[in-house]
C-alpha cells in the first residue's frame, strides 16, 4: 500500500481516444445538427456533379421565357430570357458555395493571423493590430465592398477578396481571446520552461487549443459570405458571366411580382444553404465545447 | 499514542433535535444511467449543533447540502426515497414555493467560493437588504440598517460606509464576512458551510473559524460544515460523518473518530495528510497513501462495499455485500465489515 | 561539503501600477530583495499568503517573469544576463511541476508526447534514445507503459500529477521548482504525489524549490524554510528551528492559524 509506484488495480485499462474523436461522438448525439450536415453535404455534392449531369448552360436561352416549374420538361422552369432555372441553380451553386468557402478561409487566414499576433506578443503589436482590426470593424462592410468592387471590377476574386476583406475582424477577436487565455495556462509555460522557441509555442502549443471557436466562426462564417455575394448581386455588383444563386434573383429581380419562382427558387437555395451550415456550425461549437463534455 | 482534540465540544444533548434526515436516497440521472449519489444516508442535527461532512470530492457532501436546501441540480437531480425532516416538515415533500420560503430564511448556505458568490454588479449593502426584504418585509431604511448591523457583526469595520461598496473592493477574507452576513440576516436554524475557507489563506481561514464559533454561540444557529479538512472539523465540529461514494462510512462525535477511526477510509484521510504537530521532530515516516480514486458515479450503488478496492483489509465479503452500518459503543457507526480488525 | 545549485541574491521584482502618461509610474514591489541559497539534494520551501511574492519569485528565478534587479546563479550560470537561444538552452536545467493538474497539461497531446516535450526542445538525444527515457520515466512516477498512449482528460488528477513530474524530470535538471503541487488534489492523491516527490528525490538526489501556503506539507517535504510576507522574507531558518521555535512574529502567527488535530 505504501508503494507508491503501485495504481489502483481495478480502474479499466482505457483506449487511446483522440480528443477528436470525442467530440465526433458528441456532435453526431445532436440530431438536427446530423440531418444539417446530410441536407448540407448533397446541397455541396448536387453543386459540385450536378453540373456534369445536367450540362445545360445556365446562360443559354433554351425555351420561352417565364415558363412555369414542371412545364415541358423543365423541372424548375425558365426565367425572363427562357433560360433554365435548374442550370442555373446547379452552376449557380457550385459558385456561391466556392466564393463563401474561399472569403471564409481568406477572412480566416487574416483573423487568425492578427489575432494570434496580437494575443501572443501583447504590447505595442497587440495595440496596433487592435487598432487595425477596430478600424475594420466600423466600416460599413456592405458599402466598402461595393466601392472595392465598382472599383476594381466585378470579377470572382474581386468580390471574394471584397468580401474577405470586411469579414476577419470577428475571427481576430475570438482567436486574440483565446490566445490571452491559453498563453497563461500552466502548459504553456511549461513549453516555454523546456525552451520552446516562440514559433513552436504559437503553433504548435496554443493555436491547436485555441482552434476550435475558430472553426465554429470559420463554419459560420462560410454561411455569411453566402449570403453577402448574394447581396452584392442583388444589388448588380455580380461577375456578369457567371451564374451564382444571388446573380439569378438579382437578374429575375424586376419580375419578382410576375413569375416569383424565379427568385424564390435560388432563395430557397440559399436559406437552406445557410440555415444548414449554421445548424452544423451550432452542433460543433456544442461538441467543441469542453464545459458540455464530461471531464 | 495520546490522542487529544484541540476543540473541547460543549454539551448539547439535552437540545431538541432540529433537523432529521431519514434514508435519504438521492438520484442522479447520467449518461450511463439513473445512479444514487446519496445512498441511505440518515443522522440527526440539533438545535444548535455541529456537524461536519467529510470525504474526498466526488463523495456526496456537496450533494448532501443541496439536497437539504432543496437545491438538487435539475432536472438530473431528484429525491428518490426517504425523509428530510426540518422542524416536523419534510422538506423531501415539500413544494417549490415552500422550499424558496425556507431557503435563506431558516435554512441558508455559504459556499467555498467569495470571489464568484457574490454579485459583482450590486453593492453588498443592496445584497444584504435584499434578502431582508424578500423575507422580512423590512422597508429600504430598516433594511439598511439591518445591514450595516449585520456587517458590523461580522467585524467589518466602518460598516456605514462600506455597505456602497461594490464586491470587488473587499478582500477575500471580506467578502467571505459578507457572504456570512447575508446568510445570517434572517437569523437562520441551520448554516450549511460548504468549504467555507478553502479558497483564503491560513490566517483568514482562522479568522472565519472564529467568526463562525462567535456567531453561532450569539445566534444559536446550527452549523453544518462540509470539508475535506479535518483540522477544521476538529476546530469547529462535535460530530462528523465521514461519506464515501454516496453512502455514510462513519459517524460519530470527533472525538471518537478521530482518535479511533472504525473504518480503513476514515483512518486513510487522517493518515494521509501531514499534520503540523506541536513539536516537529527528526522523523518523517513516510505518508499513508489509499491507492486509487473515488469509484466514477456509474458505480454508486452497487451491492458491494465500493471502498474495496483501495482498502488494505478487503476481503470477498466485501466485494459480494454492501456492509450494514454496525452501532459500535456511544452511537459510533461504521459501515465496513472488518471494523473489529481496526486497533 | 554540499554545491550550492541555486544562489539568490537580492532578487526585486516590480509590476507598473499606473499606466498613465502623464504621472510618475508607480510600482507594486512584488518580490524585494529576496536572497537565499540552495543545495544540491536539499529542498527549500517558501511559505506565505497570497500576494507575498512567493510565486512571483519562482517564475523570477525561472525567468519567466522580469526580474527588476538582483542576481540568480544557477550553478555558475548567471542566469539574469542570458538571452535568446542561450536562455532557451539553459531552460531545460531547470523544470516546472504545476498547482492545476488540468490546465499543466496540453490536451492536445498524447502523455508520451507531453514527456518527451523537453528532451524535443533540447535536440541531444536520438528518437530511440527519448523513448527509452520516457519508458524510464513512466516507470519513475508509478505509471503503467500502456497509458503513454492516452491524453490527459483520460487520466485522473493524481496520474496527471504524475505524468507532470515526469516531464520535470525529463531532462535531469538541476533544479525542480514546486508550484503548489499537491494543493489541487484530494489528500488520499495529495499523499501519493508527496510521497512519490521524497522518493524521487532520494533516488535521483533532486534538489526543490517548493512553494507552499500549506504548512502541513511543508514540513512535511523541506530542509529549509523561507517564510515570505509582502515581497520580504521575515524568517528563514531550518526545518526544526523554524517550526519549534519561530521567531518572527508573523510566522508565529501563521503556525497558530493552523487547525490541527493532535494524534
Amino acid at each position: 500500500m505504501n508503494d507508491s509506484t503501485h495504481i489502483s488495480t481495478d480502474e479499466p485499462v482505457l483506449r487511446s481516444r483522440h480528443p477528436f474523436v470525442e467530440t465526433a461522438e458528441m456532435f453526431f448525439r445532436n440530431h438536427s445538427a446530423v440531418v444539417a450536415l446530410v441536407v448540407l453535404v448533397t446541397i455541396v455534392i448536387a453543386a459540385i456533379v450536378g453540373p456534369f449531369f445536367y450540362p445545360t448552360d445556365p446562360f443559354e436561352m433554351v425555351w420561352a421565357p417565364f415558363s412555369p416549374p414542371g412545364a415541358e420538361g423543365f423541372l424548375l422552369g425558365t426565367d425572363y430570357l427562357g433560360r433554365d432555372m435548374l442550370s442555373g441553380l446547379l452552376h449557380g451553386g457550385r459558385v456561391s458555395i466556392a466564393i463563401g468557402l474561399a472569403a471564409a478561409l481568406m477572412s480566416v487566414f487574416i483573423g487568425i493571423t492578427v489575432g494570434a499576433l496580437a494575443g501572443f506578443y501583447r504590447g505595442w503589436i497587440e495595440e496596433v493590430l487592435m487598432r487595425i482590426t477596430e478600424f475594420f470593424q466600423v466600416l460599413p462592410t456592405l458599402l466598402f465592398s461595393m466601392v472595392l468592387v465598382a472599383l476594381f471590377g466585378a470579377s470572382l476574386p474581386m468580390i471574394t477578396f471584397a468580401i474577405g476583406i470586411v469579414s476577419w475582424t470577428a475571427v481576430a477577436r475570438i482567436t486574440r481571446a483565446e490566445f490571452l487565455r491559453i498563453r497563461e495556462l500552466e502548459y504553456v509555460t511549461a513549453s516555454r520552461s523546456s525552451g520552446a522557441t516562440n514559433a513552436k509555442l504559437i503553433f504548435s502549443v496554443i493555436l491547436p487549443n485555441a482552434l476550435p471557436p475558430i472553426i465554429v466562426q470559420a463554419a459560420l462564417m462560410v454561411g455569411s459570405a453566402i449570403l453577402f455575394e448574394a447581396g452584392l448581386s442583388f444589388l448588380g455588383l455580380s461577375d456578369p458571366n457567371v451564374a451564382s444563386w444571388g446573380q439569378i434573383i438579382g437578374s429575375n429581380r424586376p419580375y419578382i411580382l410576375d413569375a416569383s419562382y424565379t427568385v424564390t427558387i435560388p432563395g430557397v437555395a440559399i436559406f437552406v444553404t445557410v440555415l444548414a451550415i449554421s445548424l452544423v456550425g451550432d452542433g460543433l461549437n456544442d461538441a467543441l465545447n469542453p464545459k458540455l463534455r464530461q471531464r | 499514542m495520546q490522542d487529544t482534540i484541540h476543540h473541547i465540544a460543549p454539551d448539547n444533548s439535552a437540545d431538541a433535535i432540529l433537523l432529521s434526515v431519514r434514508n435519504l436516497t438521492v438520484e442522479l440521472t447520467t449518461r450511463d444511467g439513473v445512479v444514487p449519489v446519496i445512498d441511505n444516508m440518515s443522522f440527526d442535527l440539533k438545535t444548535g449543533g455541529n456537524i461536519s461532512f467529510v470525504g474526498e470530492s466526488g463523495c456526496g457532501k456537496s450533494m448532501t447540502a443541496l439536497a437539504l436546501m432543496g437545491l438538487l441540480p435539475q432536472p438530473a437531480g431528484r429525491i428518490a426515497s426517504g425523509q428530510i425532516l426540518f422542524n416536523n416538515e419534510d422538506l423531501a415533500q415539500a413544494s417549490d414555493a415552500r422550499l424558496r420560503e425556507i431557503r435563506g430564511n431558516d435554512i441558508s448556505m455559504i459556499f467555498q467560493e467569495p470571489m464568484t458568490s457574490l454579485n459583482p454588479v450590486y453593492t453588498i449593502g443592496e445584497q444584504i437588504a435584499e434578502v431582508l426584504r424578500r423575507h422580512r418585509n423590512l422597508d429600504r431604511a430598516e433594511a439598511t440598517a439591518k445591514a450595516i448591523e449585520l456587517l458590523d457583526a461580522v467585524h467589518i469595520p466602518s460598516p456605514a460606509s462600506r455597505i456602497n461598496d461594490y464586491p470587488h473592493q473587499l478582500s477575500g477574507g471580506q467578502r467571505q464576512r459578507v457572504m456570512i452576513a447575508i446568510a445570517l440576516a434572517c437569523e437562520p436554524k441551520i448554516l450549511i458551510a460548504d468549504e467555507p475557507t478553502t479558497a483564503l489563506d491560513v490566517t483568514v481561514q482562522a479568522q472565519i473559524f472564529d467568526l463562525l464559533t462567535e456567531l453561532q454561540e450569539k445566534t444559536g444557529t446550527a452549523i453544518v460544515l462540509i470539508t475535506h479538512d479535518m483540522g477544521a472539523v476538529a476546530r469547529m465540529s462535535q460530530d462528523i460523518i465521514v461519506m464515501y461514494a454516496g453512502r455514510k462510512a462513519e459517524q460519530g462525535t470527533v472525538a471518537q473518530v478521530i482518535r479511533q477511526p472504525a473504518h480503513p477510509y476514515t483512518h486513510g484521510l487522517i493518515a494521509a495528510v501531514p499534520h503540523l504537530l506541536p513539536t516537529i521532530t527528526e522523523e518523517r515516516p513516510e505518508l499513508l497513501e489509499i491507492p486509487g480514486i473515488v469509484p466514477p458515479l456509474s458505480q454508486f450503488g452497487q451491492n458491494r462495499c465500493l471502498f474495496a478496492s483501495r482498502c488494505n483489509y478487503a476481503t470477498e465479503q466485501c466485494r459480494q455485500q454492501r456492509p450494514e452500518e454496525i452501532s459500535r459503543e456511544n452511537q459510533h457507526i461504521t459501515a465496513c465489515w472488518h471494523t473489529d480488525s481496526l486497533s | 561539503m554540499s554545491e550550492v545549485i541555486l544562489s539568490v541574491k537580492d532578487l526585486q521584482v516590480r509590476f507598473p501600477l499606473t499606466r498613465s502618461m502623464f504621472t510618475k509610474r508607480k510600482y507594486l514591489y512584488a518580490v524585494d530583495g529576496v536572497s537565499f541559497e540552495l543545495n544540491r539534494g536539499e529542498t527549500l520551501a517558501i511559505v506565505g499568503e497570497s500576494g507575498s511574492g512567493k510565486t512571483t519569485t519562482a517564475l523570477a528565478i525561472a525567468r519567466l517573469i522580469k526580474a527588476y534587479a538582483g542576481q540568480v546563479q544557477l550553478g555558475d550560470i548567471d542566469l539574469l544576463s542570458l538571452h535568446g537561444s542561450e536562455l532557451r538552452d539553459v531552460r531545460n536545467r531547470m523544470q516546472f511541476i504545476f498547482q492545476d493538474p488540468y490546465s499543466s497539461l496540453n490536451p492536445r497531446l498524447r502523455a508520451e508526447h507531453i514527456v518527451r516535450e523537453p528532451l524535443d526542445s533540447q535536440g541531444r538525444l536520438s528518437a530511440q534514445d527519448k523513448e527509452q527515457r520516457v519508458d524510464e520515466l513512466f516507470k519513475a512516477v508509478g505509471l503503467r507503459p500502456e497509458q503513454k498512449r492516452l491524453f490527459p482528460h483520460q487520466f485522473s488528477g493524481g496520474q496527471r500529477q504524475r505524468i507532470g513530474i515526469a516531464r520535470a524530470l525529463a531532462t535531469q535538471p538541476d533544479l525542480i521548482i514546486c508550484d503548489e503541487p499537491v494543493s489541487a488534489l484530494d489528500v488520499a492523491v495529495q499523499a501519493q504525489i508527496l510521497n512519490l516527490l521524497r522518493k524521487l528525490q532520494s533516488e535521483f538526489s533532486l534538489t526543490y524549490l517548493f512553494i507552499s501556503h500549506d504548512l502541513g506539507v511543508v514540513q512535511h517535504m523541506c530542509d529549509y524554510v523561507a517564510v515570505m510576507y509582502k515581497g520580504k522574507i521575515v524568517e528563514y531558518a531550518d526545518r526544526l528551528s523554524l517550526f519549534n521555535n519561530p521567531q518572527h512574529s508573523y510566522t508565529k502567527e501563521l503556525l497558530a492559524a493552523v487547525p490541527t488535530i493532535t494524534l
